[in-house]
Parts: C-alpha cells; sequence; structure tokens
C-alpha cells in the first residue's frame, strides 16, 4: 500500500516536471549549454590570438621567425608595425594580445650567437592570458633557436623537466568537468527541489498534504526523488559530453564514482529540504538558494579560483561547502584513478553534512507544528 | 431527520498560545453527526488556528479534543483517514488535468484502482465534466474549480468534511450552487465544518458559532441567535458580537 501511494505521489511530480518548461530547460538545456560553453568559451587554450609585429631588422631570419609562429596555431600574424608609437594601437582597440619587437641585425647576431633582446609585450589588463601567451611564444623561439642553430634546447646544465602528470597537455576541460558536474548536480537536488517544496506552499496544497494520512517524511521523499533520478541522469549526461566531446577520461572506478555523486545528491537534497522549510514563498527560496548556496559553491569551491591562494576566512568558508569535497572526490576518481583510500575522507565529510542537515530539518520541521 | 444524536466533534477548553499571544482561549463545543456547522469570526479571531487543532495541523497547548471518536492527540493519524480538508487557497494542482487530479487524489488516500477508477467516473458525471476531464484543471473557472476541489476532498467517503472558506471570490449565484453539493453531502449523513465570511450562507447552516478574540461568544442555531441578540438578520448579529 506504501508503495503505490508512493508511486501515486512521484508520478504527479514528474507531470509537474515535464509540464513546466522553465524546470525542464534547467534540468536538460543547463547542463548542456554549461558544459558547451565552459568547453568553447572560456578555454584558457589558445588558438589563433592576433599577435602584431615591429620588426626592426627586416632580414631573412626574421620573417623565419614570424612564419614559425604564425605556423604555431595558436597564433596568427595581426599587423606590421614601422613606429614605436604604434606598439599599443592593437591592444587599444581590443584586436591584438601581443607585440613582438625584433631588434636590428637580428640574422647577423642570431648566427653569431651574440646575446639578442626580443621585446615581447602583452595587454596586463587580462592577466591570465598575457601570462599563457608568454609561455607559449617563450616556448616557439625556444624551438626555433634549436633547430636552426642544432643546439639544445637548454644550453644550461640542469635541465629542468616539467610534466603535468594526470593533464598532461593541460586541457581546461579536465577541471570544469568535474566543477560542472557538482555544480548542477547542487543546482537540481538543492535549489529545484526547494523551488518545488516552496511552490505547495504557495498554492497551499501542501496543507491538503500534511491533512492527508500521508506522513511528512513520504512527502519529502516523494517530492525528492524525481529530483534525485533526474540529477542521475545529468550526472552521467555531462561525463559522458566531458568524454566524447572534451576527452576527459574516468580513471578510476566508474561504480565507485556514481556511489559517490548518489551520496553528494543525498546532501544536496537534504540542503534543499531545509532551505524550503525556511522560505514561504518559490521566490524566497530562489533567493536563498542563489545567494547562500551556488554563489559560494562557485566560488568557494576550488572549481574557478584555487583555495589555497584565499584569505585565510574565505579557505575556511570554502571548507564547509560540500562541492569543495565533491570536486575533490570526483578530480581524484577521475583524472587521477584513486579509489575509495584516498577518497574516504571527503566522502565521511559529506555524510556527516547529510546528518547536520537532516538534524535541522527535522528540528525545524517540529517547531512549526507546535 | 439527517442529523443523528450523537457527537462527531467534542471539543473542551482547547487553547492554543504562540509565545505570550492567546490565539484559541479555552474554546469548548461539540458538533453532531450530520450537521452542517457554522465557525464564524473576524480576522483574526482564531478560527483558523482552531481548526488547523482539529485536523492536525497544529498541536493544541491545553484542553482535549475528540474528532471522529479519535483523540487529537494521540490518534491524529486515524483522525486524518476519516475526514476531508479544503482549504481557502485552492486545493487542486492547476498543471495537472482533471482526472489526474483526481486520480492523484484518490492515490495518496491510498484507494485501490477500481475504487479510483469508479470515483473518477463519479465525480465526472456528478459535475458534468466528462468532456473536460483531459483538459488541465487551470482552464476551469472558479466556481468549478471549488465544485471540484469539494468532490475531491471526499474521494475516501470521510465522515467530516472541513471547508476553509470554501466559496471565496464567486458570484451569488455560484455559491448558491455550491451550498446545495454541501447539502447533498449532508444528506448522505456526512458532517461539515465550515468557516466563512458570507452571512448569507450562515443562514444555512444548522447551528453557528461565532469567535471574538480567541473565544466562543456565542453558539445557537441563526434563529435562535437572531432572537437572542434581536436582531433581524444574522449580519447584524455578526456585528454586534464583533464590535
Amino acid at each position: 500500500m506504501k508503495w503505490k501511494v508512493f508511486w501515486a505521489f512521484v508520478k504527479k511530480e514528474f507531470y509537474h516536471i515535464t509540464r513546466d518548461k522553465r524546470t525542464l530547460l534547467i534540468l536538460f538545456g543547463m547542463p548542456i549549454a554549461q558544459v558547451l560553453i565552459f568547453g568553447f568559451v572560456i578555454s584558457t587554450d589558445f588558438k589563433n590570438a592576433s599577435i602584431d609585429f615591429l620588426n626592426h631588422a627586416n632580414d631573412e631570419t626574421s620573417f623565419e621567425l614570424i612564419e614559425q609562429i604564425q605556423s604555431s596555431e595558436n597564433f596568427k600574424i595581426g599587423r606590421i608595425l614601422y613606429a614605436d608609437h604604434e606598439l599599443e594601437k592593437g591592444f587599444k582597440d581590443g584586436t591584438s594580445k601581443l607585440v613582438m619587437v625584433i631588434p636590428e641585425d637580428f640574422s647577423k647576431d642570431f648566427y653569431n650567437r651574440n646575446p639578442i633582446e626580443i621585446q615581447i609585450l602583452t595587454d596586463g589588463s587580462d592577466p591570465n592570458n598575457a601570462v599563457t601567451l608568454t609561455q607559449y611564444i617563450t616556448s616557439i623561439v625556444g624551438s626555433f633557436q634549436q633547430q636552426k642553430l642544432k643546439i639544445p634546447e637548454n644550453p644550461q646544465q640542469i635541465n629542468i623537466e616539467t610534466k603535468l602528470l594526470y593533464n598532461p597537455k593541460s586541457i581546461s576541460a579536465y577541471n570544469f568537468i568535474p566543477g560542472t558536474i557538482a555544480l548542477i548536480l547542487m543546482i537540481i537536488s538543492a535549489m529545484l527541489t526547494s523551488l518545488t517544496i516552496a511552490r505547495e506552499k504557495e498554492t497551499g496544497t501542501i496543507e491538503i498534504l500534511l491533512v492527508s494520512p500521508l506522513s511528512p517524511l513520504l512527502i519529502i521523499l516523494g517530492k525528492v526523488a524525481p529530483y534525485a533520478l533526474l540529477s542521475f541522469i545529468d550526472a552521467i549526461l555531462i561525463l559522458v559530453l566531458g568524454f566524447f566531446v572534451f576527452e576527459v577520461p574516468v580513471r578510476g572506478s566508474l561504480i565507485l564514482l556514481l556511489f559517490c555523486c548518489l551520496i553528494y545528491v543525498i546532501t544536496s537534497l537534504t540542503i534543499g529540504t531545509l532551505i524550503s522549510a525556511v522560505s514561504k514563498t518559490q521566490q524566497d527560496a530562489m533567493m536563498r538558494s542563489l545567494m547562500g548556496l551556488m554563489m559560494p559553491s562557485m566560488i568557494l569551491s576550488g572549481f574557478i579560483f584555487p583555495l589555497t591562494s584565499m584569505p585565510f576566512i574565505l579557505q575556511v568558508l570554502g571548507h564547509i561547502i560540500p562541492t569543495t569535497y565533491f570536486i575533490e572526490i570526483l578530480k581524484g576518481i577521475m583524472l587521477r584513478g584513486v579509489g575509495l583510500e584516498i577518497v574516504w575522507f571527503p566522502l565521511f565529510v559529506l555524510f556527516l553534512m547529510i546528518l547536520f542537515f537532516l538534524f535541522f530539518t527535522w528540528k525545524n520541521f517540529k517547531t512549526r507544528l507546535q | 431527520m439527517r442529523i443523528e444524536n450523537k457527537n462527531i466533534i467534542e471539543v473542551e477548553n482547547l487553547t492554543k498560545k504562540f509565545g505570550d499571544f492567546t490565539a484559541v482561549n479555552a474554546i469548548s463545543f461539540t458538533v453532531k453527526k450530520g450537521e452542517i456547522f457554522g465557525f464564524l469570526g473576524a480576522n483574526g479571531a482564531g478560527k483558523t488556528t482552531a481548526m488547523r487543532m482539529l485536523i492536525g495541523l497544529s498541536i493544541p497547548t491545553s484542553g482535549t479534543g475528540k474528532v471522529a471518536n479519535f483523540d487529537i492527540y494521540k490518534e491524529a493519524e486515524k483522525i486524518k483517514k476519516n475526514i476531508g480538508y479544503m482549504s481557502q487557497k485552492f486545493s487542486l494542482y492547476n498543471d495537472l488535468t482533471i482526472r489526474e487530479n483526481i486520480r492523484f487524489y484518490g492515490g495518496i488516500y491510498g484507494l485501490s484502482k477500481s475504487e479510483i477508477k469508479q470515483k473518477t467516473e463519479k465525480i465526472l458525471v456528478d459535475l458534468d465534466l466528462k468532456s473536460v476531464a483531459n483538459k488541465l484543471v487551470d482552464s476551469l473557472p472558479l466556481g468549478w474549480k471549488q465544485r471540484l476541489s469539494f468532490a475531491v476532498s471526499m474521494i475516501h467517503d470521510p465522515e467530516i468534511v472541513f471547508l476553509d472558506e470554501p466559496t471565496g471570490g464567486v458570484d451569488p449565484y455560484v455559491r448558491r450552487q455550491f451550498w446545495e453539493t454541501i447539502y447533498d453531502a449532508a444528506n448522505q449523513g456526512r458532517t461539515i465544518f465550515v468557516t466563512t465570511h458570507y452571512m448569507d450562507e450562515v443562514e444555512y447552516c444548522d447551528r453557528v458559532s461565532i469567535m471574538v478574540d480567541g473565544k466562543i461568544e456565542a453558539l445557537d442555531t441563526p434563529k435562535n441567535l437572531k432572537k437572542q441578540f434581536q436582531a433581524t438578520n444574522m449580519n447584524d448579529v455578526f456585528l454586534k458580537l464583533a464590535r
């Protein structure tokens, strides 16, 4: 009998979801859009950044260097400049990212192995990009030198060889796919459930449900179960998108990964029910979940900005956000291929959070009844 | 005779306090089986709070109460199975069809598949809604929604139906129609506990209680109340008490 009642409830919830275009858009439009936007727009891998040249040498070797830079695919040639006062022109109108100044007698000095100073100007108003582009150009110039003069890349004795483990090509998708999964699951599990319960409060139907023989626990479970299922589908959708479009692997156990997703979804659901318990209207619930949950999850979880470089107080805040721990788990399992022996700690923290939020929801519910 | 000599609601010294504020102050009354009991009061007089205690949405601070012979403290779950409730806010889901709404409420009251089918059919025929059964409730006029809401609140054949201002916002003709369905339900032996603001509706009730500042100040048939307060209609009775 209990199952039949539960099923009747879940069915009704699916009617609500499938008939509301906004909910559907959040459920399926948002994860796809977010993955693709993060993937193609906020990519830190540069293609065809425009570079201007002020070539004082105008000799063969300098042309060869310019050609090599262009053939790298990271850069495309913007304008050829003729005087110093033109240097900033490209930055000011926003058409170029970089200016390279090649000194006179470039060929002669190059083959005589005299020290040469090539000047690189970058747009410091966009410091992250400027640093990345400078690294690119340095390595291109280095390999140009190596090819033409047949000397080892690094003439010094100590040769530093860097290797980016787990993400050798420094693909930004490796960072944002786990982050996006964490955010989307949070939005669906916490925000949508708090909205759907707040909606029943707003329309007054929650009272009818509470007067019915349904136990409050069954009402809550019936409301959150469809969203738990749908967030699972979304998690898999994002994993598949990440794998096929951006080649983000899952190196560890898929079963463990999905189990961790389940724990995180439950954490978010308990937060969602807590939010709905204290909110009277949908707008209220929306504001609380956006300001109290989405913003901190995005900014303080280490998804966009590294936690370790934040002031102490923000680091503390970052560590009370479930998303922080979940991203840690995801990166561990997906990229480093680790198992339970490593991720047990963040998983344990999530468990504690579930207990904590359940306790408060229960307390809040009791005081409401009295 | 529709009204039986058997109490179906018994309340004694029922009190509800919110901090220092006493919303319901030691009210006592009884309702007989089959009766249409009007529960009146100005806004904020405490009638919604009193009603919420009877239907298990709120725990009383003190006093005793029995609804359908079950204790309101210990047997709230049994009470819930034996009462229907229609709130002043609208009780149906606008984004579900008429048929889906009926099925849903049948489902949560644990009716079997065949019972749900049979009830759905009966409600659709009784309310003449067969042709629009698969339309969203949103598309119905308010008066129809209220009648459907009332029918749905009785889907599990409860002994008592609590109606909280069921006819807000509709014209007198539609209200009249609604009261005919209330009489139909009462004639089938159901007890009706109704709050309202419309004094013309009060005349339809068998007995009426009027709450002022958390207390029941008057309780009798509309006829006796008018005599007692030397008024020509219930409106005057209400104004004399509420002032």
